[in-house]
């Protein structure tokens, strides 16, 4: 059977364009606009964040800073003698910069080259540019040590800018978030998805979902004053606040994502398939760790990579429980992340500076591996789910 | 028709409400480390002067002085001078050398734990300790346990301040753990009998304070207002702020001066920091 709308009916373009049946309602339009609007602002907003950060750290990725502390400076006479261009060079400031400014200024900012290099370190390492990759990557004997070290001291007369320490720091603190979490979640999604009773379930699942909504802020504080002391009491180690603990503190954070992505890929696993289990004489537990685990794998690999995407951005319990910036895997030792990195020293980073350029590199850096990590999680679900309702 | 007025009520209620009001007459923002002292002085002078309306918000030196190179505010505090990159760009954007006021003290006390039977340490102890040469009370004359060495964050002005007047500008040792405020540090100081770490000298009820000896023959000094405001302590700074001076006049100017006389300065106890010498204060 079916309708066939009347000719009288015809839909008629309306005042602004807007459909008959729409024009009787416009502020449901609206909405249905708005909403619209907002979904596909949310994509544009990713991209243009990724845009700004990585415009801002372009300059380190091109290699065109120069954070030498000792810069050459030209007497009054010799500066007023230069070429415009040379000059412009001198002074490091751009074409627009330039044609605005007026001798007066001009003057002065030779001037302050002259004044600050009178005050000027006489260390050895004054000269050299430690944004470059060599000094950005690899180790290097810094006046006063007796080896070649990886140091991350961006503040201070020679900015020591090494960024392994914060990738060892961000990895290690990580690994040990994920293993801790990792079987704990995933323990509990399978007792909750294949083991637990109707009842049970009901209430257990929200229960340990509940546990996402914990602000970071406070996991952290309640890491930093209750857990620091009981698991150093437990352990008896002598840093008190370190690896071990951020990464416990963190592993709280994560186990309900992992939790929710591997319930939801078990579940996911055909009734059919445990009755089948059941039917030929396997037990409960049988039936789940034989027959719909390794059918859920994709799914529980897919939660230990979005688990692990969701560790290594988070911020504020690494933040307030670990952060000297050593290089040791010794869970017991300290680390500091990269995220904890940007948020504490962002906002005293001299505005447009190497050492705020070079946190936005690194903010880019979290920004490319995280949305990596997600999209490798999300796919896997995606064609798993896809091939247990039988569709690939 | 009656839909249309309907509609328009509901955008000119929408843009009403989108439009905030930006009140304020001087703007101030810059060092975390004074926004407290910076909103007091504020409210005093509000409330001696009905007219003036000012706006205060911290976010860090550095900040402070994007901001004031920007010309978004008027005033940038900053618990450390300004970087001669900074002043550059300040130079560049309106072709002026900001002016500095120095507008209060902060001594800075060295803190161990409570039961540590330390009670003074040199300059040159102190670089040992923080730069990691010192890993032992043992070699300071205390109990045989190894030192919790407690610092700042590098974003903070004490950090920087300590790195270039007590270590001398070395690095710091790279075990030290770096704390998000002095509250925080000291929370950890007085609980871990083999700390040591450094911060405000009003700060630090939970920690004892040690006395400084400015080299190994000088006799040590407590961390008082008295020692700190007569320059005996060894280890204080200056606070400062920054302005353009071609906004230094009128309500600012006035303001700025209010804030180093005596009455501006009587503020600066009551919140943890010292009052200027009065030989600095016109």
């Amino acid at each position: 059977m079916s309708f066939k709308t009347p000719n009288t009916a015809r839909r008629t373009e309306g005042w602004m364009g807007l459909k008959r049946g729409h024009r009787a309602r416009p502020l449901e339009w609206m909405i249905e606009q708005l909403i619209q609007f907002v979904s596909y602002s949310a994509i544009i907003m990713v991209f243009l964040i990724f845009v700004f950060v990585t415009r801002e750290a372009l300059p380190i990725l091109l290699g065109q800073m120069d954070s030498a502390a000792v810069r050459p400076s030209l007497s009054m006479d010799e500066a007023m003698k230069l070429p415009e261009a040379d000059l412009r060079k001198y002074l490091n400031m751009t074409q627009s910069e330039f044609a605005k400014a007026d001798a007066e200024s001009i003057k002065m900012l030779v001037e302050l080259r002259i004044e600050s290099s009178a005050t000027e370190t006489t260390d050895k390492d004054a000269k050299l540019n430690t944004t470059q990759w060599s000094h950005l990557l690899g180790p290097y004997q810094w006046s006063g040590y007796t080896q070649p070290e990886y140091i991350w001291q961006p503040v201070g007369t020679i900015h020591k800018y090494n960024i392994v320490p914060l990738l060892v720091g961000s990895l290690k603190v990580s690994f040990i978030a994920l293993a801790f979490a990792l079987p704990l979640a995933l323990g509990a999604a399978i007792y909750v998805s294949q083991l637990a009773n109707p009842r049970i379930k009901e209430w257990l699942k929200p229960a340990i979902e509940l546990l996402a909504g914990l602000p970071s802020v406070v996991l952290g504080f309640f890491a930093m004053l209750v857990m620091a002391t009981f698991l150093q009491n437990v352990f008896g180690y002598t840093t008190r606040l370190n690896a071990f603990l951020a990464g416990i503190a963190l592993g709280l954070a994560v186990i309900p994502l992992v939790f929710s992505i591997a319930e939801d890929a078990l579940t996911s696993v055909p009734r059919s398939y445990t009755q089948a289990a059941l039917a030929l004489g396997s037990s409960r537990w049988q039936a789940a760790y034989q027959i719909v685990l390794p059918a859920a794998l994709p799914g529980v690999f897919a939660a230990a990579v979005l688990g692990f995407g969701r560790a290594l951005g988070e911020t504020m319990i690494v933040l307030m429980t670990s952060s000297a910036s050593i290089i040791s895997w010794n869970i017991f030792d300290s680390a500091r992340p990269i995220t904890a990195s940007i948020a504490a020293e962002l906002a005293e980073a001299v505005f447009g500076g190497h050492h705020y350029r070079i946190l936005f590199m690194l903010g880019a850096l979290l920004f490319t591996v995280t949305f990596l990590l997600n999209l490798i999680g999300d796919v896997v679900v995606h064609r798993l789910k896809r091939r247990l309702e039988g569709k690939a | 028709m009656k839909q249309i007025t309907k509609w328009l009520s509901v955008v000119a209620i929408l843009a009403m409400t989108c439009a905030v009001s930006q009140a304020a007459n001087i703007v101030v923002k810059g060092s975390d480390t004074m926004v407290i002292l910076a909103q007091k002085w504020a409210e005093t002078y509000m409330q001696k002067h009905s007219d003036a309306k000012i706006q205060v918000a911290g976010g860090g030196s550095g900040v402070g002085f994007a901001a004031l190179q920007q010309q978004t505010v008027d005033i940038a505090n900053a618990s450390r001078k300004i970087k001669a990159t900074e002043i550059e760009t300040c130079i560049k954007t309106f072709g002026k050398r900001p002016t500095e006021y120095k507008v209060a003290l902060d001594g800075l006390s060295v803190y161990v734990n409570a039961v540590n039977s330390i009670k003074e340490l040199s300059i040159d102890q102190l670089a040992g300790v923080f730069t990691g040469k010192i890993k032992n009370w043992k070699e300071l004359g205390g109990a045989d346990a190894p030192i919790m060495v407690y610092s700042r964050e590098n974003s903070s002005g004490t950090y920087e301040f300590f790195k270039e007047n007590v270590l001398k500008g070395r690095d710091f040792a790279a075990n030290a753990q770096p704390m998000q405020g002095t509250a925080a540090l000291l929370q950890s100081v007085a609980k871990d009998k083999n700390a040591i770490g450094y911060g405000g000298a009003a700060y630090g009820a939970g920690a004892k304070h040690l006395a400084i000896k400015k080299d190994d023959s000088s006799a040590a000094i407590e961390p008082t207002e008295e020692t700190i405001v007569s320059g005996k302590y060894p280890i204080w700074r200056y606070l400062f702020v920054y302005v353009n001076p071609t906004l230094d006049k009128g309500q600012i100017a006035h303001y700025l001066n209010w804030i180093r006389s005596d009455e501006g300065q009587s503020v600066v106890k009551n919140v943890g920091y010292f009052p200027l010498p009065k030989n600095l204060r016109e």
